[in-house]
């Protein structure tokens, strides 16, 4: 083959490659990207009804609930303007996170249900006790500028 | 004073990574012999004082000085020797130090088997180690000292993080950083020869084993952050599609890619400029994922860094590295002759069919890896990419790769006959397709992923052994002594591409077959998974070095007899009080029982979790085998014989082109 055919034989494959990757990514994309709503944000009806995001705030003390047979719990999470229900199957979703405390932060990811309760399939915390998800962080952050400002 | 002793070795080597940078890049350019020669010794002693920087820092950690403030903050008295040890690498300073240092092991490996080299060429290679080099020492010095002290020191430091007690961490981030920092010798190889616009045949061949030992290192660095994760998280899992893990998967992917590449560039001569820019992207790579993990832009496991200065210095020298060395390649690459003809079907075809879309793959992964953070820079909003893009994504580009898998080894240089290799792999189409099905139909309910997965693994192995017959056939003989006529890189490739294959099934296997339960258990009680009976007999107290825990006891049993006792823990660190899931797990080759312990309920009873995972250490298996191989290719003996051929004569031609 002739060097020039040669290019051309690369260029087309490239392009070829780059069209099927920039189809996958952007299907991939469309389908599964999570988003994160504060609990204020979801107050307010911003999170979508029937796909899964991602809330973040702190573990208000003393709601964590486990059921008797400790497969399911229910606790509550606020950004510290509002308060938000989750809930939690162990049975289906295994174990929380070690570092899953009242007062401490943490993220969920999942869906929000008919009874306004966060139906979360996955509890992130952070690998270090003092350490706050950035989410989290962001959530509280956002609430108390926001009361700020209606001062 | 020994942390003083290190930190005056740190600015020394700084010193020497100057002079092991600039003069001999002179001397090349201007062909001066005296200039060139600088850089030899001026790399070794710059490892020499690296070697000794860290040295005083891993002193410092063994013999718990919490004066300095890096000790203080990842140590503690009661953490065993080889984890204090471990933990001179855990914190972010301690491990761009590492970094360094393993940069300057290998300059040093270059310093002494590059004597077969051009003396312009091997000090061009090493003064762009040495730049790099000066890079790396200037950042540490600037932004990252791991010597400053703490006044007053503290009575006793805060602890390793409990995640990082793990064997696993004295092995991995070394091996991996041996990966990571091995491609800038690849880089460095591909920059000497844009600078002196050489690039022919011979820089490949040079080029080539570097490639391969770094690809090796950072295989074995992978395979076995996988395996730690899977042991060590608790979670069951393997691969998470984690920023963290994508920083390393990514030079691996640009350095599978540059592999290949450079066989084509080396035996015919094609692509020698992709290939140099899949050098600069390897290394590329090894840096975006240094500042991915170390700049703290993430917020994972590996992230301990939170100084915004850092991440600034890091951007700019990435910048300064990946857009120099573009910017060369641009102004030089157009000079370059292009190479041999082929057919739009080839050998020389299918790598760069295999280099498409291993680029390809590698940019998705990193889109997705990058995106929430810019769009979170840009203030648009908190995103994340999960595993199920990554799969989506991933899963469809790497699977017609497997399948070119089987065809690009066996077919021709130049011009491969498409009716022929038809007809020569009917027969391998039809096993792998047999089993396949077989394999699905067998896994209980229809599972067509298992059975396609399976059947692409078989689809490779019946090829390689293809390939071993059409090299039998082509030496002639009795087969024993034509097998050993075999060269060791087509012995290398076929185990890579056999451990390839293997990692494919363990993967499918597991992800299609694997079944987990997560029931409350009391004292006595029994819960049945896979065939396998699981009886919780309660917990008890346990004391380790620097935690406590309770141990639990599960007996298991099969078909009723008792096979063994698993003691899953769940410990609470002294130090920082940090409670953590130890599972316990026994293995196997054909599955591994896993089990770890919840929360604890009321009257001794406790949640609990159960694994059962088939073929789950296929993965490592089949992750070693791929190393091996490149060990296999990187010994071959062309390259051993370059090497001695050269040490005679090794001063004639003494950068007088230059």
């Amino acid at each position: 083959m002739k060097s020039r055919n040669k290019k051309l034989l690369a260029i087309g494959l490239a392009v070829v490659g780059l069209a099927i990757v920039a189809a996958l990514v952007l299907n991939a994309f469309r389908n599964n990207l999570v988003f994160f709503f504060t609990p204020t944000q979801v107050a307010n009806g911003d999170a979508p009804k029937d796909r899964a995001f991602r809330i973040g705030g702190l573990v208000v003390a003393g709601t964590i609930k486990r059921s008797a047979d400790g497969m399911n719990a229910i606790f509550v999470v606020t950004d510290t303007a509002k308060t938000m229900p989750v809930s939690y199957s162990v049975k289906d979703n295994g174990p929380l996170p070690d570092l899953f405390k009242e007062g401490k932060g943490m993220v969920a990811e999942g869906k929000l249900g008919a009874n306004g309760v966060f139906a979360a399939t996955q509890v992130l915390t952070k690998h270090d006790e003092n350490y706050m998800p950035p989410e989290a962080a962001s959530a509280i952050a956002q609430a108390q500028k926001a009361q700020t400002l209606v001062k | 004073m020994i942390p003083e002793i290190g930190h005056f070795a740190l600015i020394l080597a700084l010193l020497l990574a100057l002079v092991q940078g600039i003069p001999p890049l002179i001397g090349a350019h201007r062909g001066n012999a005296t200039l060139m020669a600088v850089a030899r010794p001026a790399a070794q002693g710059q490892f020499l004082f690296v070697a000794i920087a860290y040295g005083c820092l891993a002193y410092s950690f063994l013999v718990n000085d919490f004066s300095v403030a890096n000790v203080a903050r990842n140590s503690f008295s009661q953490l065993p020797p080889v984890y204090r040890f471990a933990a001179s690498w855990g914190s972010h300073e301690g491990s761009i130090l590492l970094w360094a240092l393993i940069l300057a092991l290998w300059t040093t490996a270059v310093t002494i088997w590059s004597r077969h080299l051009p003396e312009d060429m091997s000090a061009r290679v090493i003064g762009v180690m040495g730049l790099v080099s000066f890079g790396f020492l200037l950042f540490i010095l600037v932004a990252s000292n791991p010597f400053v002290r703490l006044s007053p020191a503290p009575m006793d430091g805060s602890d390793l993080n409990p995640l990082l007690q793990d064997p696993g961490m004295v092995f991995h981030p070394p091996m991996l950083y041996m990966g990571y920092v091995g491609f800038s010798v690849a880089f460095a190889f591909a920059i000497a020869a844009l600078l002196s616009g050489k690039m022919d045949v011979a820089w490949a061949r040079w080029s080539r084993p570097w490639t391969a030992v770094a690809w090796v290192f950072l295989s074995i660095g992978i395979t076995g952050g996988s395996w730690w994760a899977y042991n060590e998280l608790g979670w069951g899992g393997w691969w998470f599609w984690d920023p963290t893990e994508n920083a390393s998967f990514m030079p691996w992917l640009a350095g599978t890619a540059l592999l290949h590449s450079l066989v084509a560039t080396e035996k015919r001569g094609a692509f020698k400029n992709w290939t140099v820019l899949l050098a600069i992207l390897a290394f590329s790579m090894s840096l975006v994922g240094t500042f991915l993990v170390r700049s703290g832009v993430l917020s994972s496991v590996h992230a301990f860094a939170t100084d915004p200065t850092r991440g600034i210095f890091m951007l700019a020298f990435l910048g300064v590295v990946i857009g120099g060395s573009l910017a060369l390649f641009a102004f030089r690459a157009a000079k370059m002759p292009t190479g041999g003809s082929f057919t739009w079907f080839s050998r020389e075809s299918l790598l760069l069919a295999n280099n498409v879309v291993l680029v390809a793959a590698l940019g998705a992964v990193l889109l997705g890896t990058l995106y929430p953070l810019f769009m979170d820079a840009l203030g648009m909003g908190k995103i994340s990419v999960g595993p199920p893009y990554f799969n989506s994504v991933f899963v469809p580009l790497i699977t017609p790769l497997l399948f070119l898998m089987g065809v690009g080894p066996l077919a021709r240089w130049k011009q491969a006959s498409l009716p022929a290799m038809a007809k020569q792999l009917r027969v391998a189409l039809a096993i792998a397709a047999t089993t396949g099905v077989l394999v699905s139909l067998a896994s209980g309910s229809f599972k067509p992923m298992v059975g396609f997965g399976v059947a692409l693994a078989v689809w490779i192995v019946v090829t390689i052994y293809l390939g071993f017959a059409q090299r039998l056939k082509y030496i002639g003989g009795p087969t024993l002594p034509a097998l050993l006529k075999i060269p060791r890189g087509f012995w290398g490739m076929q185990m890579a591409h056999l451990g390839l294959a293997w990692v494919v099934a363990g993967i499918t296997l597991v992800s299609g077959l694997e079944t987990e339960r997560n029931v409350k258990m009391n004292i006595g009680d029994t819960t049945h998974l896979a065939g396998y009976d699981f009886t919780f007999q309660g917990v008890s107290p346990h004391e380790g070095p620097n935690y406590r825990a309770a141990s639990g006891n599960v007996e298991v049993a099969a078909g009723g007899k008792q096979l063994f006792v698993l003691h899953p823990q769940k410990r609470i660190y002294n130090a920082s009080g940090m409670p953590m899931t130890e599972a316990a797990i026994d293995y196997g080759f054909t599955r591994d029982v896993y089990v770890a312990l919840g929360d604890e309920l009321d009257n001794g009873a406790w949640t609990v979790r159960v694994f059962h995972k088939p073929f789950i250490n296929w993965l490592w298996i089949g992750g070693l085998f791929l190393a091996l191989g490149g060990v296999l290719a990187a010994s071959d003996r062309r390259y051993r014989i370059a090497l001695r051929a050269a040490e005679a004569p090794a001063v004639a031609p003494q950068g007088a082109q230059a």
